[in-house]
């Protein structure tokens, strides 16, 4: 075997409260395509983005062709021929392909793109079968067409290692496809790709190697034979699951959210929601597990009336409650802890107490007819900062200065006290510490008891096993799977998250599968 | 190589000294910069700052003037500041002014004969629901397709003023005025009692109430809470329940009738016609002085004698032979100085080598 073309190795990276890679090594060699596997928040970006010179490491070395490299800027990363193309595009929308490509490069003429540039780049193009017009602005481009445009960029600067950071998120499976062609001929042209991506399939499909990581550690290195989706699994979830929470163990209720055959479109128009059903009793937690993205977000707003149901019905208590106003259900009883704690469940301008009254400020309790009742406000944010031991220095303080537990915290005291009858929680602890998360989880059991229905959407297994009564998988605005906690397997699970042809053998099902 | 360089590094809070410091410190930045300039065209700008101090804040009669010109800044400013709290950037106070003053108008032309009871109170109605729709027709399209309403608002200033100039070049003038493009004189009725025999008109007490109203509406109001929560975070409100388009339109309307009366009260309290010109740009000078303000009602109210004063003053060294835009120069100085200065109170300035490593705060 050649010499490595980058090998990393001992990589360690440390944000506030967080060890985002722990003494992490990784080979990469010439001509090959590698995947880096791993689930949200195991490090795979961080990794990437200590390569192409974004984030210094706390220790460890970049080593090219064997000599030690310091990245102090993505410039001398890409100086080096390491490129990265992220998930968002970095390019100008008004400016034509050609200028976007050669933008930020030393030398040019004032017109930014002249006819001997343009030539270069179509020949590069047709080296690696990456044809666009050069002309057309980007605004006009499709998303996998900017992503081209993108890659083209990177190869013009003269990458010879190529990062791409989940590129098929963004991409119809027929984009994936052409995606995967185009990285193949580059890899088969000398370049080494480096796939960062959290989807068995793809790996399957296309990798030469793949190293997983695991909640930053390298979990394991697996070469062309020896890839399968069983491994994979198995080293990207690991095995250990942490010791269950006391439960209650009373038996649940009668159903309280009922999702019939429920059709929504995303942001971008495509459908993210195919005949999704699903029922959460009362004084149950359904675990909804699922790699993000796949409809859980929609699916959210779908319920909390935030986003526009096309087909099929939601009901609450049996009543339907598809398409009615968010307030309307806010005010059944529907309480929601989003995604975004700060810019959607709480206002990062305000207060404290302006924040916790957020859903019921026009409430008598705490409004008359034009006025606020500054007490009651007053009194209802001592109380719940004080019942969820909220650390917060001043009421009266913008409350974008918290910490990401105490935001929750407070995101959660206002939900709760609420006394919902069906509460809606997406990834209640991503990116919070051992201690809050715990907190957070707590809460959430406590909420259980008081015969609440909750529907946990989580990406993290083991907070799925832990807390939940009925596990279910969506994939690809599905639910292609749903177990009661006991009968749930956790590779079964993982394997079904990630939409693998192998669980769907093993499960019978009969659902045609996407990409 | 280890190059020097400043780094900006946003502060978690605000910092309270720098909220009193900068403005004080842009504005003096802003006459030492309209200072270089009146040395340029050869005037010595302490007799000339001196003078337009003197003429209109040193005597009663420039007192007097001072507040003719603040009255309608306040009544804009505080028309800006309600849809600026919401983040709608309302540039069209100057149009909403001037159909406020043409639908004021209306009512004395057509019955020149009713009542004052019946005349005044029809006045201000007309003038602020004129006012009020000028600016709905840009929140309405903002509301449904998010059109950006700074450019509908600031477009539609240049209609209005030009509507107003061809009723008074044309249907409106009045056959008795030597061709001037003037309306008739409004009958006593429509006219807004002074204050004593000053020019200073009843309109002031418009201002100070809308202020006490919005300064209460802004802090302790409901409706006022939901204005700031869209204001903060549209999609914080949208997830809250909140009915953002209702608020857009409402918001909107309030704020240009709030700007309409304005119209009202300069052609009921000091002109007594419709004209040509009614206002030297008090719509925009409004952004200004709201901003400055930091949207704080009763600030606008002292910010809006500061800057009637300055154009007091601009007028008033005319005379000696300095041109009137030297203060529309210091406003212009003065804005560009606080919203510079703005970025020092939400950031510090930190000295760092190439390395990263700190230096010196």
């Amino acid at each position: 075997m050649n010499q490595s073309l980058i090998q990393l190795k001992g990589i360690v990276k440390k944000f506030p409260g967080v060890l985002a890679n722990d003494h992490v090594d990784l080979d990469i060699n010439p001509g090959e395509i590698h995947a880096i596997l791993g689930e949200n928040g195991s490090g795979k970006s961080t990794l990437m983005s200590v390569l192409a010179g974004l984030y210094k490491p706390d220790a460890g070395k970049i080593l090219l062709n064997g000599v030690e490299q310091k990245f102090r800027s993505p410039r001398d990363a890409i100086a080096c021929g390491i490129g990265m193309v992220h998930q968002h595009f970095k390019l100008v929308e008004p400016f034509t392909v050609a200028e976007n490509i050669t933008l930020g490069e030393k030398g040019n003429s004032f017109f930014l793109a002249n006819k001997e540039l343009k030539a270069k780049i179509n020949e590069l193009g047709k080296k690696y079968g990456l044809e666009i017009n050069l002309n057309a602005k980007v605004w006009q481009l499709s998303v996998g067409e900017k992503q081209r445009v993108e890659i083209v960029r990177m190869l013009y600067r003269g990458s010879k290692v190529l990062i791409l950071d989940e590129p098929t998120a963004v991409l119809t499976p027929q984009e994936a496809g052409e995606l995967f062609e185009n990285l193949r001929r580059m890899a088969s042209a000398g370049c080494a790709i480096v796939l960062i991506t959290h989807k068995l399939n793809e790996v399957e499909a296309i990798a030469d190697r793949v190293t997983v990581l695991r909640q930053g550690k390298l979990a394991g290195v697996l070469e062309h034979d020896q890839i399968n989706a069983k491994e994979m699994v198995r080293l990207m979830v690991g095995r250990a699951v942490a010791s269950k929470y006391e439960r209650d163990s009373s038996p649940v209720g009668g159903v309280v959210l009922e999702l019939d055959k429920v059709n929504a479109f995303n942001d971008m128009g495509l459908p993210c929601l195919r005949n999704m059903t699903l029922c959460v009793r009362e004084g149950e937690i359904l675990g909804l597990a699922g790699v993000s993205g796949n409809g859980q977000r929609e699916m959210a707003e779908v319920i909390a009336g935030l986003r526009q149901v096309e087909s099929g019905k939601v009901l609450l208590n049996n009543g339907n409650i598809s398409n009615l106003s968010p307030r309307t259900i806010i005010d059944l009883g529907v309480a929601y802890v989003p995604e975004d704690r700060l810019g959607m469940g709480l206002v990062p301008e305000l207060n404290a107490l302006e924040n916790l009254i957020l859903k019921n400020y026009h409430q008598p309790e705490y409004s008359g007819r034009w006025l606020l009742k500054s007490q009651a406000v007053a009194h209802n944010a001592e109380t719940l900062v004080k019942q969820y031991q909220v650390k917060i220095s001043s009421l009266h303080q913008p409350i974008k200065v918290l910490s990401g537990g105490n935001l929750q915290k407070l995101l959660l005291a206002r939900e709760i006290s609420s006394s919902p009858k069906l509460m809606v929680v997406i990834y209640p602890a991503r990116g919070l510490d051992i201690g809050a998360t715990e907190a957070v989880h707590k809460l959430l059991l406590e909420l259980k008891k008081q015969k609440t229905a909750i529907l946990l959407i989580s990406e993290d297994l083991d907070e799925i096993f832990k807390l939940a009564d009925r596990v279910g998988v969506v994939f690809d605005g599905q639910l292609t799977g749903d177990f009661p906690v006991e009968q749930a397997n956790l590779e079964e699970v993982g394997l079904l998250m990630t939409g693998s042809s192998l669980a769907k053998e093993r499960m019978n099902d009969n659902e045609p599968a996407h990409l | 190589m280890n190059r020097l360089t400043f780094k900006l590094e946003k502060r978690l809070t605000p910092s309270p000294v720098m909220v009193f410091i900068i403005p004080l410190i842009s504005v003096l930045l802003a006459l030492l910069l309209g200072g270089i300039f009146l040395v340029l065209t050869g005037e010595n700008p302490l007799t000339v700052y001196s003078l337009m101090l003197v003429d209109s804040l040193g005597s009663k009669y420039g007192l007097t003037e001072t507040m003719v010109k603040a009255i309608p800044l306040m009544l804009t400013s505080l028309g800006v500041s309600l849809a600026f709290k919401m983040k709608l950037w309302n540039i069209g106070a100057e149009g909403q002014l001037y159909m406020g003053a043409m639908a004021a108008t209306w009512l004395p032309l057509t019955f020149p004969t009713l009542p004052v009871y019946l005349m005044l109170p029809g006045m201000i109605i007309l003038g602020m629901i004129a006012g009020g729709l000028w600016a709905l027709l840009t929140a309405i399209p903002r509301a449904i397709w998010k059109v950006n309403e700074i450019i509908t608002t600031l477009m539609l200033n240049y209609v209005a003023i030009l509507w107003v100039d061809f009723l008074v070049y044309g249907p409106w003038r009045d056959p008795e005025g030597s061709n001037f493009p003037i309306t008739a004189s409004f009958a006593e009725a429509a006219r807004l009692p002074g204050l004593g025999d000053s020019r200073v008109h009843t309109g002031l007490f418009f201002a100070l109430a809308l202020a006490v109203i919005l300064a209460i509406v802004f802090k302790y109001s409901r409706w006022g809470y939901s204005i700031n929560v869209i204001g903060s975070s549209e999609r914080a409100a949208r997830y809250a329940g909140m009915n953002i388009k209702r608020n857009i339109l409402l918001v909107m309307f309030l704020s240009g009738a709030i700007s309409g009366l304005a119209g009202m009260a300069e052609v009921s309290g000091i002109i007594g016609k419709l004209q040509h010109g009614i206002s030297p740009g008090y719509g925009y000078t409004a952004i200004i002085v709201a901003w400055l303000s930091k949207l704080n009602p009763l600030a606008i109210l002292i910010v809006s004698v500061l800057f009637g004063a300055l154009q007091v003053g601009g007028y008033a060294v005319q005379v000696e032979g300095v041109p009137a835009a030297v203060a529309t120069m210091l406003q212009g100085a003065i804005l560009f100085f606080v919203l510079g200065g703005e970025v020092l109170t939400n950031y510090r300035l930190k000295l760092v080598s190439q390395k990263g490593e700190e230096l010196s705060k």
